[in-house]
């Protein structure tokens, strides 16, 4: 039977690679050098892509749950800011902390530690998904752990080459880390969804999810000789609707187009 | 009846074996492993059955109108396309003879054991793959970026004869 916290979780799966595959997209024609625009562009197609295939999956799992057909078009683009369920970290500008957020202000340092945190995150998710009692959750799993594979070691390689490279590329990724590390703690808050999906086999429970992640984590902050704050108390609230100031930005530019044309085609 | 049902399958596998990757136009989509099946559905619909590369491919919406356009010139009616997800595509289902059509075109094959299993996610530092040239066949070759022209693709190359050269991924 059909639960509206599996239909919750799938979402928040879907969104968070949606919003960070939107906000990575911010790099394509203003990367740092054309490798790393290319490498960002790739790593955007690729979470949009997942995040495709999961509302997809969301759509069948909420007619089963409601009666009402969506598409992949209205979760993307016809939703309001307190309905996306992506957590807080991927919403954020790639900005270093009390910077104005002008296009210019961009800091490759944080774009990098950032889905240094993500994937390191979903190298754990999606390969424990791939045996989820939901198949065709697991299906999107198969594909999508060996994508991950490749995002993490993408933005390991430059975690270590920033970290442990000149004294400004340290002191940015270090501030990056930071500001960056509080926000972990969302991935590991489990709620009422996140205990009945790892209940019911859906789900990983994420126990040792975390452990396995600290521990890579760690060790690469320890190669690139950054040190590893503390996540401290602060609990950001993205997963259950509430976000910061910056996600309605974001969705303005990515569904003004869609809103001013609906049901375009081209 | 019948006996007319396999002609009609085996005139629609004809007409998509001669569907070309949209990216690499060398190979087609059944030698890359994307073609997984052609199928008469119980209602008589001819069912081609393929499977996505990358989630986020650009090409397959591209390859899915190849695909109606190759039957529709063949007259096959009606059809439809099924697009699978597992078992998930691996680039291990790229046969000898696509490698050597991607070798004479100038990108490395995938070496033969996909990134599944074979490229865990390292603790330390990536140790960086032996790839050949295409070109030169030289194994002095250098990683210049992980992400290439195509999702499914890295940029490498050859520090003998000195020309770049893609690298088709192992996934």
């Amino acid at each position: 039977m059909t639960t509206q916290s599996h239909l919750t979780y799938v979402l928040r799966l879907a969104d968070t690679a949606l919003i960070l595959g939107q906000r990575n997209s911010e790099w394509c024609g203003h990367g740092p050098a054309l490798e790393e625009d290319i490498a960002l562009a790739n790593v955007s197609l690729d979470l949009i892509g997942q995040a495709r295939m999961l509302y997809g999956h969301a759509a069948k799992l909420e007619h089963a749950l409601t009666g009402v057909a969506k598409s992949e078009d209205d979760y993307a683009y016809w939703r309001d800011e307190m309905a996306f369920l992506n957590y807080t970290m991927v919403e954020l500008p790639h900005h270093a902390s009390l910077s104005g957020t002008a296009a210019a202000n961009r800091d490759y340092a944080v774009t990098i530690v950032r889905n240094f945190l993500y994937a390191a995150l979903m190298a754990e998710i999606w390969p424990a998904l791939e045996t989820s009692t939901d198949t065709e959750l697991a299906g999107i799993a198969a594909k999508a752990s060996k994508e991950t594979r490749y995002h993490f070691a993408h933005s390991r390689d430059w975690l270590v080459r920033l970290g442990d490279g000149t004294e400004e590329s340290h002191r940015r990724t270090q501030a990056a880390l930071d500001q960056l590390m509080p926000y972990t703690n969302e991935f590991f808050a489990g709620d009422a969804v996140d205990d009945e999906m790892a209940a019911e086999g859906i789900a990983p429970a994420l126990a040792p999810i975390k452990e396995a992640w600290q521990r890579v984590v760690a060790l690469a902050a320890e190669e690139a000789t950054l040190t590893l704050p503390a996540a401290g108390a602060r609990l950001t609230t993205g997963k259950r609707g509430l976000h910061s100031e910056h996600m309605g930005f974001l969705l303005a530019e990515m569904q003004s187009l869609a809103r001013q044309h609906p049901g375009a085609s081209w | 009846m019948t006996t007319s049902m396999p002609a009609v399958l085996e005139r629609a596998r004809a007409a998509l074996d001669a569907v070309p990757d949209p990216e690499i136009p060398v190979v087609s989509i059944a030698e890359l492993g994307i073609l997984r099946d052609v199928t008469l559905a119980d209602d008589g619909v001819v069912e081609v059955v393929i499977t996505p590369t990358y989630s986020g491919c650009p090409a397959m919406s591209q390859i899915a109108e190849d695909i109606d356009a190759a039957l529709d010139a063949a007259q096959i009616q009606p059809h439809r396309i099924r697009t699978v997800l597992s078992p998930a595509w691996s680039t291990d289902w790229i046969d000898e003879a696509a490698r050597a059509k991607l070798r004479a075109y100038g990108i490395a094959p995938p070496s033969g054991a996909c990134a599944a299993r074979e490229t865990p996610i390292h603790l330390t530092r990536r140790t960086v793959e032996t790839v050949p040239c295409p070109r030169c066949g030289s194994t002095h070759t250098a990683v210049l970026a992980q992400f290439g022209s195509t999702a499914c693709k890295a940029l490498y190359r050859c520090l003998d004869c000195k020309e770049p050269f893609d690298y088709f991924k192992p996934y």
